[in-house]
């Protein structure tokens, strides 16, 4: 038996945890780019926080997009909800809620996370040490996710946390991909300048995933094997493809403990159904900014569905 | 409430046995060397590294800082999450001593559980003269919506946590009752971890009784206090917290994990087929006995505070139809009013037949004439305390206070003397903490959990000793400045 | 003064939701109990839009009800019918049941809590009936407070306290029998409120129910004063019950979670 609003609890604290870890890849991406390129560092910079998706309230603030202003922003403004200290506040806050439900190493895994990086972002953070407090989050994140694959029983708890977890990286990757969606049309691609390339390697890297795609292809590299690594590979951890197969395997688990088959896993059922049914040249056919649109707002629509077949708020 | 005379400065030498004390020690106050339950610990204090020891005591706060053992502070928005400081040197209790304190508690309990009975049904006791109508009839702590109930298995105080403090090789004094809503038993158990883990010789010298199955008792002792009428096939319990910002979440969430139930909130509760039930994933599942930290008065939206978010509107009503058991039951506060306190012996002997066999410490109750106009000239001498205030707030120790603040507490006192009473100020005893240059005494009471079901009286050996860590310091309470220290009861 | 009477009630509430109910709970204290002259014949509540929850006897002993309403419902009906045979007993109710004790009732509460007003028109009737027995005084005391609030609907509502409503000079039967019980425990006599139910002659359509004090008079018990008709209860009075003030004992209250107005009808009639 569990609360409407511990499976809440839980699909939110790893929500949270996830979203902190990706918007600190997605700042390294950043940063390498900034330091590896003589390009014009003020426009990757505000590239970076359209693709968080903060540039709005990151305007309020800030005249210039510089290295100072988008990592404090990203990490540590308090007025950023999206920022990573708040999305660990949150993450904290739900792993409070939902204590009872959590083994010690997760409880304990979760808290100190959120004690060393609220120290880490204690003080504004310099491009001196941004690799130190990147790793630190890379770091702390992982150490939880490893106590929850290690200690917790496979059941209902599970399930809620890797929802969380996976909702929220399937909607991560879409919306990079979206957001740069115009460096991957065909077009792009003869234009052969470094800025695309730039853009190309950022968007492997804030999926942390330029290595192993090099390994993958050699040293080919075109638009259309970004996305399909991105979309529909299953081997690619961070693609949607491997997202909405984990979903599909929590839901399942879910129908299978209650003995109910829910509204929501139709709702996954169509949207994978939808993958396995494309390749990667009939998505850019659709129109891939159209796809991504589709994908994100199904997501959405998964994520309310979960949320009320099990009440997570009455 | 705690609180000592400020005699004369303890003339301690570093780690040493010189004292000058004026204060029952009860490690060092033996004819000579250590008193007997703690001859094998101070023989190994002795032999061990001050640098070691103080390491381990920075360990322990690394410790509880990790699992998050915090309580949160009113009032202070940004450091919201405290360390109660602990202190790595143990407070003993010799089997003997501890059989006595058992005894006595179980005696008050039980009467205390008759009185509530009593004073919600026939008021038998006022009837017959033992105690003045005016105390209950004028008391907010009387709940007029209990009369008449008939709680599950008849027990009203299904945990007490009865403050304790001593003054001599014989002399403990009870404090207060606690029969609302104690706090502080998750202490007790993670102060045992922590020096279960950080010494675990001395458990392998001395015979200490364990304290880890108290959730396990918790849980047995609230089942049996579960409604007849239950539909489910075992009882269901839930325990009801205000929520995350509350000061006394972590135990709130331990409690409920280390018993295995479900730590549920106002917004997860909805009365369904006659009968409070929690919203589950699955739907709604009924609960049998919710154990309750939430106040009286946020309890039930519908009959006390309509404007609490806290509580579970109709839960009263439920209540009375004999569907759920709440824990503790509400009302019990008029048990431990500070103004009935001084009553308390009689009250053990109208139920009991028996003498109390723990002492209440001496009260002036400033309602009366003759007490008042003694306590207004020894104010600086007494200890007076509100008669319905807790967490040592709204109370004057005499000794510690200043002219001024003696003349603005008297004018206070004069303005509403029903309102206060007054005690004397007791000789605490200490207990050594580990401080900087090795041991240093400082003031204890002592916290002994007590569960109540309808067939018995568990008393888990041992519970929170409080300790005023500033030297001299009278007063213990968490909320300012106090710590704690595990507290070992030996076997026999 | 009217003889035994039977009496023929019907009583339906209608509460109407602008916005579909989320979670709403209401009490009742509806059902007349035999006993104190009145016989009940036969008596029902029949709830539409909701469901009874638990039903029990309260502190005073009055026969409750919790009902929830159905959830998504936009219209609860709540109508009690039956019949009741009332003797005359001018006013004189009698001994006290249960386990509230008499000292209970000397207690102000906060709807009843006695302010200048109050006190000041208690020591005048102390003055005016110095040589009058319990009985006369407190006629005495119904006749000034009617003197001084006139009956009038639609300036007070029900949060209204005595010592408000005393200051207004004017309110409703509510308002008279809470100002009757502040002055008479002023006066150190026991005093309660009642709800329920009044036959009046011509008026066949009501639209509230009724309310009175009654007061503890050693000797006798407990004695009804009706201060808005300026009698004691006789035999056209249905008791329903009682309490401290009106919260104790209101016909119906409720809670609910979430937006929107709702808006409260009643019909009543009482028939001989």
């Amino acid at each position: 038996m569990m609360l409407g609003k511990t499976a809440g609890g839980l699909f939110w604290m790893f929500r949270y945890l996830e979203r902190a870890e990706n918007t600190a890849r997605l700042l390294e991406a950043g940063w390498r780019i900034a330091l590896t390129r003589s390009s014009n560092s003020e426009s990757e910079w505000k590239s970076i926080v359209t693709t968080a998706g903060m540039n709005i309230g990151f305007e309020a603030k800030h005249d210039t997009y510089n290295a100072a202003n988008v990592i404090n922003y990203l990490l540590r403004d308090k007025e950023n909800p999206s920022s990573v200290m708040e999305t660990l506040n949150q993450a904290r806050a739900n792993a409070r809620l939902v204590r009872t439900a959590l083994s010690s190493e997760v409880w304990e895994a979760t808290n100190e996370c959120w004690m060393a990086i609220k120290d880490e972002l204690a003080r504004p953070v310099s491009e001196r040490n941004l690799h130190d407090v990147l790793a630190a989050i890379r770091y702390r994140t992982s150490v939880v996710r490893g106590a929850l694959h290690g200690t917790m029983l496979r059941n209902d708890i599970f399930s809620f946390s890797q929802l969380g977890t996976f909702i929220e990286r399937a909607d991560n990757t879409a919306r990079i991909l979206d957001v740069k969606y115009y460096v991957l049309l065909p077009s792009a691609a003869y234009v052969g300048s470094n800025v695309d390339n730039a853009q190309w390697e950022v968007i492997l890297r804030s999926v942390s995933a330029e290595l192993s795609f090099r390994w993958l292809h050699g040293g080919t590299v075109s638009p259309m094997m970004i996305a399909d690594f991105l979309i529909l590979d299953r081997r690619m951890p961070r693609s949607l493809a491997f997202c909405y197969q984990e979903i599909d395997e929590c839901l399942k688990q879910l129908q299978e403990e209650y003995g109910t088959r829910q509204p929501c896993r139709d709702k996954a059922d169509a949207i994978c159904a939808r993958m396995r049914g494309h390749s990667i040249e009939g998505i850019f056919q659709e129109g891939l900014h159209e796809f991504l649109g589709e994908f994100i707002k199904s997501t959405t629509g998964l994520a309310s569905a979960i949320e009320e077949n099990f009440r997570y708020y009455g | 409430m705690r609180q000592v005379a400020c005699g004369a400065t303890v003339g301690w030498k570093t780690g040493g046995m010189t004292h000058a004390a004026t204060f029952f020690d009860e490690m060092l106050s033996g004819a000579e060397g250590a008193r007997d339950p703690y001859k094998v610990y101070y023989d190994w204090f002795e032999n061990e590294d001050l640098k070691r020891l103080r390491r381990k005591s920075v360990d322990a706060e690394t410790f509880f800082r990790k699992i998050g053992i915090t309580f949160n502070v009113y009032g202070q928005e940004e450091a919201d999450e405290r360390l109660i400081p602990f202190d790595i040197v143990p407070r003993i209790i010799a089997a003997r001593e501890w059989a006595k304190l058992e005894r006595g508690i179980e005696q008050r309990v039980r009467a205390i559980n008759a009185f509530l009975y009593d004073i919600y049904h026939g008021q038998e006791i006022l009837r017959a003269g033992r105690i003045p109508r005016t105390l209950i009839s004028g008391n907010e702590a009387f709940c007029p919506e209990m009369i008449g109930v008939n709680p599950p298995g008849g027990v009203y105080t299904h945990i007490c946590g009865v403050d304790l403090v001593r003054t001599g090789e014989d002399d403990f004094y009870v404090l207060e009752d606690n029969v609302r809503t104690p706090s502080g038993v998750s202490y007790m158990l993670e102060n045992r971890e922590t020096m279960l883990q950080m010494f675990p010789e001395l458990f392998t010298q001395l015979k200490v009784r364990p304290v880890s199955s108290y959730p396990q008792t918790l849980r047995r002792s609230l089942s049996a206090s579960a409604p007849g009428s239950s539909p489910n096939a075992a009882p269901v319990i839930a325990v009801l917290t205000p929520g995350i910002h509350n000061s006394a979440y972590f135990e709130h969430a331990f409690l409920a994990d280390q018993m295995g139930a479900e730590l549920v909130e106002s917004h997860d509760l909805q009365i369904v087929d006659g009968r409070v039930a929690m919203r589950t994933t699955q739907g709604y599942q009924t609960i049998d006995v919710l154990y309750r930290r939430v106040d009286d008065d946020y309890l039930d939206p519908l009959t006390f505070n309509p404007d609490s978010l806290l509580g579970v509107p109709g839960i009263m009503d439920v209540y009375r139809a004999g569907n759920i058991t709440i824990a503790n039951a509400p009302g019990t506060g008029i048990a431990d009013d500070k103004a009935l306190y001084s009553y308390l012996p009689d009250i053990i002997e109208f139920y009991t037949g028996e003498q109390a066999i723990l002492k209440n410490v001496p009260t002036w109750r400033c309602s009366e004439p003759d007490a008042l106009s003694y306590v207004l000239s020894n104010l600086k001498d007494l200890v007076v305390k509100e008669v319905h205030g807790s967490g040592g707030y709204g109370m004057l120790v005499g000794p510690a206070a200043s002219k001024k603040e003696i003349a603005a507490f008297e004018a206070k006192l004069r303005a509403k003397p029903a309102n206060y009473i007054a005690q004397p100020t007791l000789s605490l005893s200490t207990v050594p903490i580990l401080s900087k240059s090795g041991l240093a005494p400082r003031h204890v009471d002592l916290r002994p959990f007590v569960l109540v079901s309808p067939n018995k009286v568990e008393i888990t050996p041992g519970g929170l000793t409080r300790v005023a860590l500033k030297k001299g310091s009278l007063v213990v309470n968490s909320s300012q400045g106090g710590g704690t220290k595990d507290t070992w009861v030996l076997g026999d | 003064m009217g003889d035994d009477m039977k009496l023929t009630i019907t009583h339906k509430t209608t509460y109407d939701y602008d916005t579909p109910v989320h979670y709403a709970l209401q009490k009742l204290r509806l059902i007349p109990r035999t006993g104190h002259g009145q016989t009940v014949l036969n008596w029902q509540t029949e709830i539409n839009g909701g469901e009874k929850q638990v039903t029990f006897d309260d502190q005073f002993v009055n026969h409750t009800e919790l009902v929830k309403v159905t959830p998504g419902t936009t219209r609860i009906e709540i109508i009690s019918t039956g019949e009741v045979e009332v003797h005359n007993q001018n006013g004189v109710i009698g001994q006290h049941n249960g386990y509230a004790p008499l000292w209970l009732f000397e207690e102000a509460t906060a709807m009843t809590a006695a302010g200048n007003q109050i006190r000041h028109l208690a020591s005048l009737v102390r003055q005016e009936t110095a040589d009058l027995d319990d009985v006369a005084r407190l006629h005495h005391l119904s006749k000034a407070i009617l003197s001084r609030v006139t009956y009038e609907t639609g300036q007070t509502d029900s949060t209204t306290t005595a010592e408000m409503a005393l200051s207004a000079g004017h309110g409703v039967c509510q308002d008279h029998s809470h100002i009757m019980i502040a002055a008479a425990r002023v006066l150190g006599y026991p005093a309660r409120y009642i709800s329920g139910y009044l036959f009046m002659d011509g008026y066949d359509q009501q639209d509230a129910t009724h309310a009175w004090a009654e007061i503890w008079i050693t000797g006798l018990g407990w004695v009804g004063f009706d201060v808005s008709n300026g009698i004691s209860p006789d035999g056209r009075y249905v008791r329903v019950a009682t309490g401290r003030d009106y919260s104790d004992a209101a016909p119906i209250l409720g809670i609910r979670q979430g937006v929107g107005a709702e808006n409260l009808h009643v019909s009543l009639q009482v028939q001989q």
